[in-house]
């Protein structure tokens, strides 16, 4: 599955010959990113093989100015004969765009002139071959099934591998590209109990193959949160400490990440909007965004607009820090860029987290259960009841009912509902679990008090 | 040239894909002992625009092309996509694809003949995508004015309209070949409203596989704009939503969103045919109360979630899903179809030529009951009045959904009284249409906005509703 330097020195000039198209129709500026990706995906249910997927796409974005006119246009036509009328065709879409004076590419100053190697490419493991896949997910698929026999069905495992190689250039000078890799592993067993059914899930991603949890023991942690699900029920109306466990801890970063990019903050959609150097979080919550972990889910050695990527400290300490900013909309705001602006091929940058994740604190998840005489652990939240502009957080829940530190029954048709800034200044306990299992991490979380609905 | 000859010959002339490279693939698919093969040509543009700051600033245009080839042997899928549309990427992927059946010596030929397409639910003079772009930013521009000069409080506008052409062709082992071709457009307004208090946001749109004409006819845009504003300023008096069970009123059209999360997923036949359903075995049971009748219909003409033909290539339908609180049918694509004995019913969809088609939603909707809406809400002591929702999500297996309101009012001694912030509703998608007390006669389609996800695919759906009453629904503020 390796693609070859003379692979990635094709698209290198595929980019350059896109970029002088642009320039000869007129555009006074542009760039252009490129991405190439190999895919595979293997899935069994109950043992036999359910779905086997082999991909092979490459896609071209390109981004010209006029002035300060702009506009955006995606491909996946790489041919001589259709690049030529694809950056003509561009150029006069940005024509009848207006124009707005803080357009166009970064200050060539702030360009990145290294690209460092952060390792997110595993040369090693080359294409898996279909079977080996296959038998990964059977491994991780059994061993959930064997652990009980109220596990009687399943939504299957799937194994899936990707490795693509993206390049970028701009008519700056600028011309870069990196390699990466993925592998994930997951299965969904379902449990019934009293004729009632629950699903869960677990999983393992990772950069380099041999980093992977092992397929049994991915199978096993499935199995286990599966079954503590079983034997749920609604718990009264309330008011409560809420737990959120790791995986579902993340979404409250996600949200917050929402709130500190560019875009959000200049279209005033942002609830965190003008309080930079404020106090947004208690006082032990340190948040960060690092695009320079190796072999990090979100690290890249260059962004979007080929700035170097960089740590940048959002929350220090309960104060907010820094926003995530891209050129335009930190050209809107009156800072500097942050490293973080992001694109997909088809679309013009924006800015986005790299790696962010909350620091770990002291306590151990069990410690943070303990502390507990009644309230909530949160293992799953569902829906989309989040304002990013008032914050207001209300979403449906799944998890366990903790009574006098220890936990009593699974809990579900339940909402929890709050503030976010409310929730962030709560922030009581913060546990010492931080894994990195996706671009937004962070470790078990006890938020002081929620309104929990339910019966 | 008709629209059904149109994809056909785009893929034979530009790709140089014929009726015998075709059949020559689906030989190679089917090289083992596979059941079943076929082929997705797709070639899509999509055209988009939006506002901010009053003008026009940005401008996008993709175009993306690519096939799969899908191989069926028993409960096995293979699929391989390539965005290379050549006769060799075809053939390779084909081969691809088939590795999931047991080897076999047999030689076997294909001969395709070009079908006969169910419907024409969309054929337009002037699709979207050749409207000018002149034309476009004029729209845009007059949704922002209509939006600002209806309040000083309306800060900022954000305006957008993403037009798209999609040109489909199919070919199955069978011997089906079919094409389509499908515009689709949406215009969305988003408005944030500021006053002393705070800010607040406001959204609304539609479309549907519109020409460009309709959001000018009867100045539909204009009431976009203002109806996105409108719920931005409402929004800023909204008061604390209340937590707990209560009574929940949902008004016409969009909140039909109810259905989609509640029942429409757990009916679709992959999950049913796995058992993984809340809904498995329950065909003939009742699962509604007798006032409810709901319906997924891929037939209406020009609607966001109809299609001719589903991405398999089989005409949609009219798929009664409850009848009179009885449950009646499930969704089905050929391959769930074939293994659970069923027919298939129009509904194998998938976003695009990168993923294999699975059972979907169309447009799914309540048909309208005999109430008066008014009489509904005088009806309830107190509970909550939910008009738009922003999005839902559903756990299929225990059947628990969600939906989250985006405008909704305290409903106090049988009147409409304050807003209130924003709540997710959560309940159980089998019981929760049992408690349905009444239905109004005033059932709407949504304007056309709704996008679907599932495994990680979107597909453009509807859903409809008339104004219903439901008891003991848990409503998730923050007032206990």
């Amino acid at each position: 599955m390796s693609t070859t330097a003379a692979r990635a020195d094709e698209l290198r000039s595929v980019l350059q010959e896109t970029l002088d198209h642009a320039s000869a129709a007129g555009a006074t500026a542009a760039d252009v990113v490129a991405a190439e990706s190999l895919a595979l995906s293997a899935s069994v249910r109950l043992g036999e093989v359910e779905k086997l997927t082999d991909a092979r796409e490459k896609r071209l974005g390109l981004r010209v100015f006029v002035g300060g006119r702009s506009a955006i246009a995606g491909t996946s036509d790489l041919s001589k004969r259709s690049l030529r009328r694809f950056a003509v065709e561009t150029v006069e879409l940005a024509r009848v765009t207006a124009a707005d004076p803080l357009n166009g590419l970064p200050d060539r100053g702030a360009l990145a002139t290294e690209a460092p190697d952060l390792d997110l490419y595993d040369t090693g493991a080359t294409i898996v071959a279909p079977d080996d896949a296959l038998q990964d997910a059977r491994t991780a698929e059994a061993a959930a099934l064997e652990a009980d026999p109220r596990l009687d069905n399943s939504e299957g495992a799937e194994f899936s591998q990707n490795a693509s190689t993206i390049a970028y250039a701009s008519t700056l000078g600028f011309d870069g590209g990196y390699r990466r890799s993925s592998f994930h592993l997951g299965v969904q067993p379902v449990a019934t109990a009293d004729g009632a059914m629950q699903r869960d899930y677990w999983y393992a991603r990772a950069r380099h193959r041999t980093d992977l949890e092992d397929a049994r023991s991915i199978g096993q942690r499935a199995a286990a949160r599966t079954l503590r699900r079983l034997g749920a029920r609604k718990v009264k109306t309330q008011e409560a400490p809420v737990v959120f466990e790791p995986e579902v801890a993340a979404s409250l970063l996600g949200h917050l990440a929402g709130a500190v990019t560019g875009q959000s903050l200049y279209r005033g959609t942002s609830f965190l909007l003008g309080r930079l150097g404020e106090t947004i979080a208690a006082s032990g919550v340190t948040v960060v965004d690092d695009g320079r972990l190796q072999r990090g889910h979100g690290s890249r050695p260059f962004d979007a607009e080929g700035l170097p990527t960089r740590r940048n400290v959002v929350v220090e300490n309960g104060h907010l820090r820094s926003y995530l900013l891209d050129t335009y909309s930190a050209r809107r705001l009156e800072l500097q860029p942050t490293g973080n602006a992001a694109r997909a091929v088809d679309g013009g940058p924006s800015s986005s987290p790299t790696n962010l994740y909350l620091e770990a604190g002291q306590h151990s998840p069990d410690d943070i259960i303990g502390s507990i005489d009644r309230g909530l652990l949160v293992t799953e939240l569902i829906g989309f009841g989040v304002n990013q502009v008032t914050g207001d957080y209300s979403r449906g829940a799944a998890g366990l009912w903790i009574e006098h530190g220890e936990v009593t029954h699974a809990v579900e048709e339940i909402t929890i509902a709050g503030n976010l800034l409310d929730m962030f200044r709560d922030i009581e306990m913060i546990g010492n679990d931080l894994t990195f299992r996706g671009s937004i991490a962070a470790p078990t979380v006890k938020i002081g008090r929620m309104t929990i609905a339910g019966s | 040239m008709t629209t059904t000859a149109l994809p056909q010959q785009l893929f034979s002339d530009r790709y140089g894909v014929s009726e015998r490279a075709l059949e020559q693939a689906l030989g190679s698919a089917l090289a083992r002992r596979a059941d079943y093969g076929d082929l997705y040509f797709e070639h899509a543009t999509t055209e988009a625009l939006s506002l901010e700051d009053g003008v026009v600033k940005h401008t996008s245009k993709n175009t993306s092309q690519g096939v799969g080839v899908r191989v069926l042997a028993g409960e096995k899928t293979g699929y391989a996509y390539s965005d290379e549309v050549t006769v060799g990427a075809l053939d390779q992927a084909a081969r691809t694809a088939g590795h999931i059946a047991a080897a076999s010596s047999e030689d076997r030929t294909v001969n395709v003949t070009p079908a006969v397409r169910g419907h024409d639910l969309y054929a337009l003079s002037a699709p979207p995508i050749q409207a000018p772009l002149r034309d476009k930013i004029a729209l845009l521009e007059a949704i922002d004015r209509e939006a600002r000069a209806l309040d000083p409080r309306v800060k900022s506008v954000l305006a957008s309209i993403v037009v798209e052409q999609k040109l489909v062709m199919i070919a199955t082992s069978d011997g089906g070949l079919t094409s389509d071709v499908q515009p689709l457009a949406r215009v969305q307004v988003t408005c944030i409203a500021e006053d002393a208090n705070g800010r607040q946001r406001g959204s609304f749109g539609g479309g549907g596989r519109h020409p460009f004409q309709f959001f000018l006819d009867g100045d539909t845009h204009l009431r976009y704009a203002r109806e996105a504003a409108r719920e931005a300023l409402t929004n800023l008096d909204a008061v604390d939503a209340p937590a707990g069970e209560m009574t929940v009123v949902l008004g016409p059209g969009w909140p039909g969103i109810l259905l989609h999360e509640a029942i429409g997923h757990g009916l679709e036949g992959d999950f049913n045919r796995k058992g993984t359903s809340a809904f498995s075995n329950l065909l003939g049971k009742r699962v509604a109360s007798e006032l409810c009748t709901v319906i997924d219909d891929g037939t209406i003409p020009n609607r966001r979630g109809s299609l001719n033909v589903d991405d398999e290539g089989t005409p949609t339908e009219r798929t009664v899903l409850i009848e009179r609180g009885i449950l009646r049918g499930y969704l089905q694509d050929r391959l769930n179809a074939k293994l659970m004995g069923m027919p298939a019913t129009g509904n194998g969809r998938r976003e695009s030529y990168a993923h294999a088609p699975m059972p979907r939603m169309t447009n799914t909707f309540m048909v309208a009951g005999e109430s008066d809406p008014e009489d509904i809400i005088r009806s309830v002591d107190r509970g909550l009045y939910a008009v738009s929702f922003g999005g839902g999500q559903v756990d299929i297996t225990s059947g628990k959904f969600v939906f989250s309101a985006s405008e909704a009012y305290l409903i106090e001694n049988g009147k409409r009284t304050r807003p209130v912030k924003g709540a997710t509703l959560i309940g159980n998608g089998p019981d929760v249409l049992t408690r349905i007390g009444m239905v109004g006669h005033d059932q709407r389609l949504d304007e056309g906005i709704g996008t679907c996800g599932k495994d990680g695919q979107s597909v453009p759906v509807g859903v409809g509703l008339p104004t219903i009453r439901i008891d003991g629904l848990v409503v998730g503020g923050t007032q206990a």
